[in-house]
């Protein structure tokens, strides 16, 4: 019984991790003002240059290390677009997701086609370093130890990725100045901000934590590359949707994967639930499974919805979000 | 003397158009410098220069003595100058101390490091600033952000301080209060530019007058040893009469009555509180209030913009209650309104000048193609007829100076023939001749027997151009009184709600004898 919920909660985390990366990766780039749609590009690039470098080398560090720095160069090439050259923030970022999930179809199937074929991770250091830890002492807390504190590094990474990003808003200086600059850029440059500098350091360090991401995705679907199916399978989409959720908050985004995980993991697991609870949730299996699948995404449509009606829920969205600064505009 | 800002021969264009053209300028230390000019003469472009918001195009700055270049607003506060912005630069969401944060240096990288609090409440003792620093900006009355903006600047250590048109949105008393600051400053040593358009306050704050005209640089006078006059005369470039006209007029029937009419205001409280007036034809009713008083709520109401919750509205014998906004244009009621912010409302910003034309008639045009030629011309004849001064026809709305956005407005309300005109703070922020050529226009209307609704700040100037003012408070009439019986001491007793004089001595305010309304209506 109590097996069941242990699975489920650890499947909810296990799966949503990414969103996590997603959503706190773009919180950090709208509290800059930009809106980047290209979340769901940035998330594949990442993850298909992390992993293969990682696979080569052999080493999850180098592997974080590339996707970050291989997603912060996705969000280099976003500053410049809409920073620099003031296009149209919207279109860019459509233009990275269509580029970002083509570049990985691009890279994937010439590799599987390629002599050599796709890289596997079976059996590699690689995949020996993605395996769980467990926290000692924590992970023995009956019932939620093992659920939540016997993962791989990088959802514990994505934990603290989010704390810090709290704490980095609301305490610092420079966090404060980042959201100025996400309320009013001309206020925020009139006080000697360097708005340039902050909206490109925010967009690549955003971008680079979504990489991140998509590797973690890579690595839990085993490294293995199917050409008909994206790692990333719209969840960079969801974390869109989730930084409203979230209320532009990293400490709520938190909330905001596991509610999503709950539904996300619903697709997965109905039939276990079904079958452990025969009485009680047997009619679960009566629900066709393209249902489940779709839930994920009809939840987010609900949530953008009752997100848009209440006023007060968007009092954390950044008044100049999506509009370029332009110093001598009037 | 000894200088703490020269200019020396700045040139910066915008396209096509020169902002400023050779322009020299000298501010002494410890002196309160007031710079004069008509709306587009160039002075906030200027200023920018010195604030690091633009970067001149020729021409050499000097500061203390020594010649700097201003690449940024960085720059600008490390060299000691601190600008007060006409639109302020202020993070809506943040509280006052937030604010101020943003800009300090040497706090280090935490939020409330190094005593902060204390450094920001010293320097708001100093000079006196009373101010609740845990205060978000958007609860904060518009006193209070400039208030916010000046602390601002001082607690960066500023010693040059630039004003652009401080005063526009200050009451009377608040005005006083900012002065009785900037003596202070000018006593510890700051030095200081102010814009402002109103000549007696220019007279009572500043030692020296530096004017502009059309983007070059005309003369700098010692105040006491000139007048309003002369100083009119400098910065329009003619002579030019101060005294505003009131055509006397046959009144007509009255074409626009309001009975009993109640509206909410945005956060659903009441803001027009059952007023009764009424508006004859070739008439000008004025009305007076503070700041927030709900006109802004009876001119949307009146516009169809907003619900009323009670009372009747007849124009011309027909119930506007209740119709669309394009219905109530077509009736012949044409409303515009400056916002404080002055930017606002009824123009469209980016589109030019022929397009916003266009936006109030498209229905006029046949088919489903825009007759932009028509609106050209149209355009063409506001332009000439109020003085705009704009590179062409089709040049975008924001890149006019803000009278000459205003001067766009009023004319393209005027050009649809309305015979009831309804317009508020229409020489909001204006400079001396523009807001002449408005009151010149209103007048015009009236003669052509249009009644108006002319909703002001200025009492001077409504005591000398309308017929008739109504004085509301807190969204209730205090009474309708003739402009030739009154006095301004009586109605700022009235504004402030000292006195009501509604149906005093049997008279009845703000219903007109012979009135449309039938008796049951008149009660309902």
């Amino acid at each position: 019984m109590l097996e069941v919920f242990t699975l489920f909660l650890f499947n909810i985390i296990v799966y949503n991790i990414p969103l996590l990366y997603g959503t706190t990766g773009e919180i950090m780039i709208e509290k800059s003002g930009s809106l980047n749609l290209g979340v769901e590009g940035t998330m594949a690039i990442g993850a298909v240059a992390g992993y293969l470098v990682g696979v080569k080398a052999d080493n999850l560090f180098v592997a974080v290390l590339v996707s970050f720095i291989a997603s912060g160069l996705v969000g280099l090439l976003f500053s410049f677009l809409t920073v620099t050259l003031q296009a149209n923030q919207n279109v860019t970022g459509l233009t990275i997701t269509t580029f970002g999930v083509a570049f990985y179809y691009f890279i994937g199937n010439a590799l599987a086609n390629s002599e050599g074929g796709w890289p596997r991770m079976n059996g590699t250091k690689l995949a020996e370093q993605s395996q769980a830890l467990e926290i000692p002492g924590l992970s023995k807390i009956p019932f939620i130890g093992e659920a939540l504190f016997s993962h791989g590094i990088l959802v514990y990474l994505g934990v603290i990725i989010a704390i810090l990003m709290w704490l980095y808003f609301n305490k610092t200086v420079p966090g404060l100045k980042l959201r100025a600059i996400g309320e009013n850029p001309g206020a925020a440059d009139s006080l000697g901000v360097n708005v340039t500098f902050y909206k490109y350091a925010h967009i690549i360090a955003g971008s680079g934590i979504m990489g991140i991401g998509g590797l973690y995705m890579g690595l839990n679907m085993g490294g293995t590359f199917e050409g008909s199916n994206c790692w990333i399978n719209g969840y960079g989409w969801i974390s869109i949707a989730l930084v409203i959720f979230a209320n532009w908050s990293p400490a709520k985004a938190l909330l905001g994967t596991l509610v999503f995980g709950f539904f996300n993991t619903l697709r997965v697991q109905n039939a276990a639930l079904a079958y452990a609870f025969p009485n009680a949730l047997g009619w679960l299996t009566k629900i066709p499974s393209h249902f489940f699948s779709a839930l994920p995404f009809i939840i987010t449509l609900i949530v953008l919805i009752a997100s848009s009606l209440s006023s007060k829920k968007k009092s954390g969205e950044p008044q100049a979000i999506g509009r370029n600064y332009y110093r001598e505009d009037r | 003397m000894e200088y703490a800002i020269e200019l020396k021969g700045i040139t910066k264009s915008f396209g096509p158009v020169a902002a400023n053209k050779n322009i020299n300028l000298s501010l002494a230390k410890g002196e309160i410098l007031a710079l004069l000019g008509e709306n587009g003469s160039g002075k906030t472009t200027l200023m920018n220069m010195l604030s690091g918001i633009y970067m001149p195009d020729s021409g050499s700055i000097f500061i203390d003595g020594k010649k700097v270049s201003i690449n940024s607003p960085e720059d600008s506060g490390k060299l000691g100058i601190g600008m007060v912005h006409q639109h302020f630069k202020l993070v809506e969401r943040f509280t006052a101390l937030e604010n101020i944060r943003i800009g300090m240096r040497d706090e280090g990288r935490f939020m409330h490091g190094a005593d902060v609090r204390k450094k920001i409440e010293d320097t708001a003792e100093k000079f006196g600033f009373d101010i609740d620093l845990d205060k978000v900006v958007s609860n904060m009355a518009v006193s209070e952000k400039q208030t916010l903006e000046i602390l601002k600047v001082l607690c960066y250590g500023a010693k040059i301080i630039i004003l652009d048109e401080p005063t526009a949105v200050l009451t009377v008393q608040e005005i006083d209060r900012l002065f009785d600051v900037l003596r202070k400053m000018r006593e510890e040593g700051h030095s200081i530019i102010i814009i402002t358009h109103k000549l007696n306050e220019v007279m009572a704050i500043s030692d020296r007058v530096a004017v502009l005209r059309h983007g070059e640089y005309i003369d700098t006078v010692v105040t006491k040893e000139t007048n309003e006059k002369a100083l009119t005369e400098l910065m329009v470039g003619r002579k030019i009469e101060l005294n505003i006209d009131r055509p006397v007029m046959e009144k007509t029937h009255p074409l626009l009555e309001i009975r009993d009419l109640t509206v909410k205001n945005d956060e659903g409280v009441i803001a027009v509180d059952h007023i009764n007036f009424y508006i004859r034809g070739g008439e000008m009713l004025g009305v007076a209030g503070i700041a927030g008083s709900g006109q802004k709520e009876l001119c949307e109401a009146i516009a169809g913009l907003r619900k009323i919750e009670d009372g009747q509205m007849i124009h011309e014998g027909e119930s506007i209650v209740g119709m669309s906004p394009k219905k109530i244009l077509e009736h012949g009621i044409s409303m515009s309104f400056i916002p404080e912010d002055r930017l606002g409302m009824g123009l469209a910003p980016s589109l030019s000048i022929t397009d916003n034309m266009i936006l109030k008639n498209y229905n006029e045009s046949k088919g489903i193609f825009v007759d932009r030629k028509t609106a050209s011309e149209e355009a063409q004849k506001v332009i000439d007829r109020l003085e705009v001064v704009t590179p062409s026809t089709e040049t975008p709305v924001r890149r006019l100076s803000g009278g000459n956005v205003q001067k766009v407005l009023l004319g393209r309300e005027i050009k649809s023939g309305p015979n009831v005109l309804i317009t508020a703070y229409p020489v909001r922020g204006l400079d001396i001749n523009s807001s002449y050529t408005i009151y010149n226009i209103l007048n015009e209307q009236k003669e052509k027997g249009v009644g108006i609704l002319f909703v002001g700040e200025d009492l001077d100037v409504m005591l000398a151009l309308c017929d008739k003012i109504m004085v509301i408070c807190h969204g209730k009439l205090q009474g309708v009184v003739n402009s030739n019986h009154t006095t301004k001491e009586e109605l700022g007793l009235m504004m402030t709600g000292t006195i009501n004089i509604v149906n005093k001595d049997g008279k009845t305010d703000g219903i007109a004898k012979d009135s449309a309304f039938t008796d049951e209506e008149g009660n309902a």
